[in-house]
């Protein structure tokens, strides 16, 4: 493990059930101020690997390290407070909260805080559409604002390393183009990201550098441009 | 007559909705129908009635004597469901919701014997710090002090859990937790805190409830709890479980079936649970998810 890693996996192991070893020895690592792809395919153990990193799963052997502190045993509530949030894939908003009531969610652990409300317009101006529907049930916003939604109320935790599952997925061209400007945007903040997609293209164009996640394994990692120039990624991600 | 029945339709119902609330809140975040929550109820009012025996010379009559019955049931009440919670549920909170159902099951059975056995089998007479009065309504109808207490109570009791779930933190986190219990974890929200609370919170309904309905009876039995907790649940079904406005309506309109069925049909006092039910399935046939049991649409 090099200096300067916020987020490293060291060969991390994780089981579903009894049977299915969905990570088979992953190592990887995130630097602060990265933005880091993961691609590969389904069932690959890209959201597994989220899983494990965020405590919802708990590796059966190896290590993960966030900050230099080893992350065994600590609940996703506990991980979150420490700065590593995850952005589940499906969005996972509360439907039956308002807008604002899911933003508030997000600085949950930190009610009271003084910067909240300079925060609470940083985030309205980085999605202003949230602002427009703060007193909607969140469950009647359309996808790309449960998207929105479910970034902004992140944000309002304050992480240092957002993690994404599947930002893009079942989203029009249109609201994609969106949501990878707020990435680059919260990143040039000073946000580290961890990007799993499955549009490779734009995870490749959007990171710095990336691995390829291939049955539980790491099939290839570097800069991400180079990957995206690469024959056997193109043919087996890109469809090229 | 119709107005008198009101009168007794609503403090009937009232009862029902609070015991009712502790069934909806727990199922809203849990998914789970605590079948001990009867149980706790009829714990409730033996913890009133033990602190009227310790402190007799406070529980005379009048205000201090109720706030002091309804104080030790809703304390009693709220944290031994908490802590049935602790040590019955929350261990196998991550196995098939049929486990902890077995679970709560069990409890229920093991708290009505204790009381049968370490305590009584027997009705014990229950404190009744009020005055026989009753009061005539404008119409005509007779409002007894006890109805009008159970009234007052639960209304009062409802404006704070509405308070309190829809603007505070806890609340917040509460409703948060009822939609995606892990995505509340994922920003930062101790579960297991807002689960206990909410046990409490339920509990200490249920408490209320115990008292009252064992100042109707004026007295407290090992298995009080049973019959108020079966058409609670099944309150709290009819109106929507897992939504509290639901638990309300549906206790408000049980208590209404039983007695206007009592009232106005003939043998309609024997007959008043068959026709509750009935109601009830019918109604069930048309909205299988409850009279409010409606969730919001998710678009995707």
């Amino acid at each position: 493990m090099s200096e300067g890693a916020l987020l490293s996996f060291e060969s991390v192991h994780a089981v579903y059930g009894k049977k299915i070893r969905a990570l088979k020895g992953v190592s990887l690592e995130v630097r602060a101020g990265e933005i880091v792809a993961l691609i590969g395919n389904n069932g690959a153990g890209k959201t597994t690997l989220m899983k494990t990193a965020s405590g919802l799963m708990v590796p059966e052997s190896g290590r993960v390290l966030f900050e230099g502190r080893d992350l065994a045993g600590l609940a996703p509530h506990r991980v979150s407070r420490l700065g590593l949030c995850l952005v589940p894939e499906g969005r996972r908003i509360f439907p039956r909260l308002t807008v604002m009531e899911n933003l508030e969610m997000g600085a949950y652990a930190r009610a009271g805080a003084p910067e909240l409300a300079r925060e609470f317009d940083h985030v309205l101006t980085l999605f202003p559409v949230l602002g427009r529907r703060r007193g909607q049930l969140a469950g009647t916003l359309s996808g790309g604002e449960q998207q929105m939604l479910a970034m902004g109320r992140a944000l309002m935790s304050a992480p240092k390393l957002l993690m994404l599952d599947e930002p893009s997925m079942g989203l029009a061209p249109v609201v994609v183009d969106v949501i990878f400007d707020i990435i680059a945007r919260v990143n040039k903040e000073g946000v580290t990201i961890l990007l799993v997609e499955q549009n490779a293209r734009r995870a490749l164009k959007a990171a710095a550098r990336a691995y390829v996640l291939e049955t539980g394994e790491i099939a290839a990692s570097g800069e991400a441009a180079r990957l995206l120039g690469d024959a056997s990624v193109q043919k087996a991600y890109l469809g090229l | 007559m119709l107005a008198q029945q009101i009168v007794n339709g609503l403090s009937l119902g009232a009862i029902y909705a609070l015991i009712a609330l502790g069934y909806t809140l727990v199922y809203g975040i849990l998914a789970m129908i605590n079948f001990a929550h009867s149980e706790v109820l009829m714990m409730g009012s033996f913890a009133a009635l033990g602190a009227a025996a310790l402190a007799p010379s406070m529980f005379g009559t009048g205000v201090l004597a109720l706030a002091g019955l309804f104080a030790a049931s809703m304390l009693a009440a709220g944290a031994l469901n908490a802590t049935i919670e602790r040590l019955a549920y929350r261990p196998l909170r991550r196995h098939s919701r049929l486990t902890p159902l077995i679970s709560a099951i069990g409890v229920s059975i093991i708290l009505q014997n204790a009381v049968f056995l370490w305590v009584s089998d027997q009705s014990l007479a229950f404190p009744q710090p009020l005055s026989g009065d009753a009061f005539t309504l404008p119409g005509g109808a007779q409002i007894s002090a006890l109805q009008a207490l159970t009234l007052a109570a639960a209304l009062a009791l409802m404006v704070l859990l509405h308070l309190f779930v829809e603007k505070t933190r806890m609340g917040r986190a509460m409703r948060a937790c009822a939609d995606d219990l892990e995505a509340a974890g994922l920003m930062g929200v101790d579960a297991d805190v807002v689960i206990a609370v909410t046990f409490f919170v339920g509990g200490a309904l249920g408490g209320a409830a115990g008292v009252l309905y064992s100042m109707s009876y004026g007295s407290t039995k090992y298995n009080l709890g049973f019959l108020p907790g079966a058409k609670a649940f099944t309150a709290a079904v009819l109106g929507g479980i897992g939504n509290v406005r639901g638990a309300v309506l549906g206790g408000f309109l049980l208590g209404f079936l039983e007695v206007l069925s009592a009232g106005y049909i003939p043998n309609g006092a024997q007959w008043r649970d068959v026709i509750a039910f009935s109601v009830l399935i019918l109604v069930l046939l048309a909205r299988p998810s409850g009279l409010l049991g409606e969730r919001v649409a998710e678009k995707v």
